[in-house]
């Protein structure tokens, strides 16, 4: 597959492209996170920038944007040379950014949080209605007076993007921007990338789903290990293709070709409510799922609608009001603490991998105590720890998961997102739990990594464990899930054979079609 | 004068202090940094106050040396925390204790010696209403700049861009940095601006609260400012509301002590915390209007990814 890749640079700079970056280096310690990296942009074209984590991306963006400066290399603005000191630098000639974990401040509003990014003589009334202008224009409705925390990740998503569109930029940058969106969310970008796009706005894309990168982009540039491996026209590249350059190997394919056959349920939720921890949290209402042995079963839904509260309830982590309300493994669990529920055959993934599913000052075999000191393994005996047998547990799992560090037995802070969860989520299948729920298993994992992970949970279910998936990845759900449950606003639909659902249904459950219409503060209300 | 307008001017005096420390910590606080030492900057505060007042015969001079006083110890934190990222809890109590041993040393030759008196300012006409009068024309200039502050620290807070990228920079740093604004410089000026307001406060204490110099003669004040700016959830004007009530409540507990109620005196002088702690607590108590007005990123050190 070869033909269509030619490595471009060497030659001088061009007014013809409206950003060139060549030879840019970027040196941490001996580790080059960009090597010789060349990229040129033309004005009006959607650019996307693939690679694997670490592969680079963040760190070229990073250089772009002004907030880190190479160690070598040079950039040129149309055709002429730059030095861009800081993000300031960068705005002023015309660079926006929307952040993948986005630069947005939870307690002010969305005037506030766009004003912090435009220049000083700004006025807060007048921005306002210009916020209103713009967002109309570009279908992004926003309201300026609300408060960023009570916004869900596709609005905050529109307050970057507006923020970007008032500073009237000629190059956008995206990273990662459909990974929080629904279907229809996404759409709704692409129109609008498209049209900026045909205004003349150059829009430099990062992403690893390599289908939008084909429908939507014009040229690509494929970072591995720092270093550009290929310059391509993504229409005349498949999906496979891509990847192939992305990971420098084939991705590995998953098997979920096996026979459908479920057992006895294993997790059993059963008019599951719970009131909203604090002002910003969901409460949950009156949720029913069973999960079989032998099978995935994945709810999806737009983050913030409750997903991390079913979490919480179902770990442990808040002690439900009646013990019957959660059922593991035959034993209802609802008053129990997390040990008691790991010690009956569960286990969890937390969504946050780092400060929640892994202490980020501590060692991975010590990590992994944490998770699995009540197990037969016997890591702890009468209150003393066995070190050796959690090193070894720990060489175990980073080699069954591919988990790749730089010394035996690393800080969890110092592995990258995608290895951390490789290690999460191998500490827990490792143990081979009867019930095993997850949260989030891929969040901004390669797709290598990506296809790894999802393998093993299906492998984990055909071994006859019950496995639940809470992911807002559709094309993740799809691939892995026997039954498919939609959670929005704290209900959750029925759960469905994944054959049997639409995109378009998916879409609808997800914008709260099966939410019950009469809810209390509805009553109060019409009374 | 009568008794009452006698006691209301005692509280002025005694929450003034309270209210400027506090009004500096929570500009501090707002940039997200928890700075602990506000008793050592205090006591520096009024060792330099004391001394330069002694020393020149004025005590508008005096103000001015206690203010340099507090900035001096905030720019060590600041270097510490900030540009060295050391631990803001440790370093903000290493502060304290450094100050309360330093301002000895300095002030031993001061002990006993009768100090420079800030004079009252009246207010020509407007001071000499009965009652109304004293207390509200008749203070002395530190007072005046006490409310000041509160009215100015709201403005600047909420209704300038100077502070939204103060409490920008308090929610979210990395944010901030993102944005490309320079976290530290920030925090730097807030630092300083806390450590000034500090100074003066100390310097109110041996310039006009009791115009000598006694060794820790803060007495735990900055320890209760700090304690007012959490339970004030970050508004200044909440903040005032509490330090006049703390005063109010100390005053009115020596009064009734010394009127011989027979009420425990260690009761009597645990009410004010009691009340003011009550107070807060009720004024507070919407969450939602908390949890927007707590900075996020309070006490945690920010290291600049380059």
């Amino acid at each position: 597959m070869g033909k269509n890749i030619s490595i471009r640079g060497g030659t001088a700079a061009s007014a013809d492209y409206l950003l060139e970056a060549r030879g840019i280096t970027k040196m941490y310690g001996d580790l080059a996170a960009n090597n010789d990296v060349t990229l040129k942009i033309a004005p009006g074209e959607i650019h996307a920038l693939l690679g694997e984590n670490g592969a680079g991306k963040s760190t070229l963006v990073k250089i772009i944007y002004g907030s880190i400066q190479p160690t070598d290399g040079e950039l040129y603005w149309l055709g002429e040379k730059v030095h861009i000191a800081n993000p300031a630098a960068a705005r002023n000639l015309g660079v926006g950014m929307v952040f993948q974990h986005f630069s947005l401040f939870e307690a002010l509003n969305v005037a506030e949080n766009i004003a912090l990014a435009l220049p000083k003589d700004i006025d807060i009334e007048d921005l306002s209605e210009k916020i209103s202008e713009v967002s109309q224009e570009y279908g992004l409705p926003l309201e300026p007076t609300a408060l960023v925390a009570d916004l869900s990740v596709g609005e905050r998503q529109r307050i970057e993007i507006v923020r970007c569109l008032l500073q009237e930029p000629r190059l956008l940058i995206m990273d990662e921007p459909t990974a929080v969106l629904t279907p229809q969310e996404a759409d709704q970008l692409f129109l609008t990338l498209e049209r900026l796009a045909s205004e003349g706005c150059a829009v430099l894309y990062i992403s690893h789903r390599l289908d939008e990168v084909k429908r939507l982009c014009h040229d690509a540039t494929i970072l591995r290990m720092g270093k550009v491996v290929g310059h391509v026209d993504p229409q005349q590249e498949t999906a496979a293709s891509l990847a192939r350059l992305m990971v420098g190997a084939d991705v590995h394919a998953i098997n979920a070709n096996r026979e459908y056959n479920p057992g006895e349920t294993l997790l059993k939720l059963n008019a599951l409510c719970q009131d909203a921890d604090g002002p910003f949290g969901v409460s949950l209402l009156d949720i029913n799922l069973d999960v079989k042995a032998g099978e995935v079963v994945a709810i999806a839904g737009v983050a913030g609608n409750g997903q991390s509260e079913l979490f919480d309830a179902i770990s442990g982590e808040r002690v439900s009001s009646s013990t019957s309300t959660i059922r593991i493994d035959g034993r209802d669990s609802g008053l129990d603490n997390i040990t008691t529920r790991r010690k009956n055959g569960a286990g969890f993934v937390p969504e946050e991998r780092l400060g929640h599913g892994a202490v980020p000052g501590l060692s991975l075999s010590e990590n992994i105590v944490l998770t699995r000191h009540s197990d037969d393994d016997g890591l702890s005996k009468s209150g003393f720890l066995d070190r050796e047998s959690a090193v070894a547990i720990n060489e175990r799992i980073t080699r069954d998961y591919d988990v790749r560090k730089g010394k035996p037995d690393p800080e969890a802070r110092s592995l990258s997102g995608g290895n951390l969860q490789k290690f999460v989520v191998g500490r827990e299948l490792d143990r081979k739990p009867k019930v095993l729920v997850i949260n989030q298993p891929t969040w901004g994992v390669d797709a290598g990594a990506a296809a790894l992970i999802r393998q093993a949970m299906i492998d984990l279910a055909l071994s006859g464990s019950a496995v639940l998936v809470i992911s807002q990845d559709l094309d993740e759900i799809f691939e892995i899930a026997d039954r498919i449950a939609v959670i929005s606003r704290g209900q959750l639909s029925d759960a469905y054979a994944s054959n049997e659902l639409s995109l378009e249904k998916i879409g609808l459950l997800m914008a709260g079609e099966h939410e019950k219409k009469t809810t209390v503060q509805d009553e109060k209300v019409s009374a | 004068m009568g008794g009452t307008e006698a006691i209301i001017l005692t509280i002025i005096t005694a929450s003034t202090p309270l209210l400027l420390a506090a009004i500096g910590e929570l500009v501090t606080e707002r940039s997200g940094v928890l700075n602990l030492g506000v008793e050592g900057m205090m006591v520096m505060g009024a060792v330099c106050g004391f001394g330069a007042a002694y020393t020149t015969g004025s005590p508008y001079l005096g103000i001015l040396a206690g203010i340099a006083g507090g900035m001096f110890m905030a720019f060590m934190f600041a270097v510490m925390t900030q540009t060295l990222a050391t631990n803001q809890v440790a370093t903000g109590l290493a502060l304290t204790l450094l100050g309360l041993g330093l301002s000895g040393l300095i002030g031993e030759s001061f002990v006993g010696l009768p100090g420079a008196k800030l004079e009252q300012i009246s207010i020509p006409f407007l001071s000499t209403i009965p009652f109304i009068g004293p207390i509200l024309f008749g203070q002395d200039i530190l007072v005046y700049i006490s409310i000041a502050l509160v009215f100015a620290t709201t403005y600047v807070l909420f209704k300038t861009r100077v502070g939204l990228i103060i409490r920008s920079v308090g929610d979210n740093h990395n944010s901030a940095h993102a944005l490309g604004y320079n976290v530290i410089a920030v925090r730097y000026a807030c630092i300083l601006f806390g450590g000034a307001c500090s100074g003066l406060s100390g310097a109110y204490l041996s310039l006009a609260y009791t115009p000598q110099w006694i060794e820790n003669m803060t007495a735990g004040r900055g320890w209760i400012a700090l304690a007012l700016v959490v339970f004030s959830t970050w508004l200044p004007k909440r903040l005032a509301i509490g330090a006049y009530l703390f005063g109010a409540v100390w005053i009115m507990g020596l009064y009734v002590q010394a009127q011989g109620f027979g009420i425990p005196s260690q009761f009597l002088s645990s009410l004010p915390y009691l009340v003011t702690i009550i107070a807060l607590v009720i004024i507070s108590g919407n969450k939602t209007l908390t949890r927007v007005n707590t900075p996020a990123c309070i006490g945690q050190t920010f290291v600049p990814d380059r």
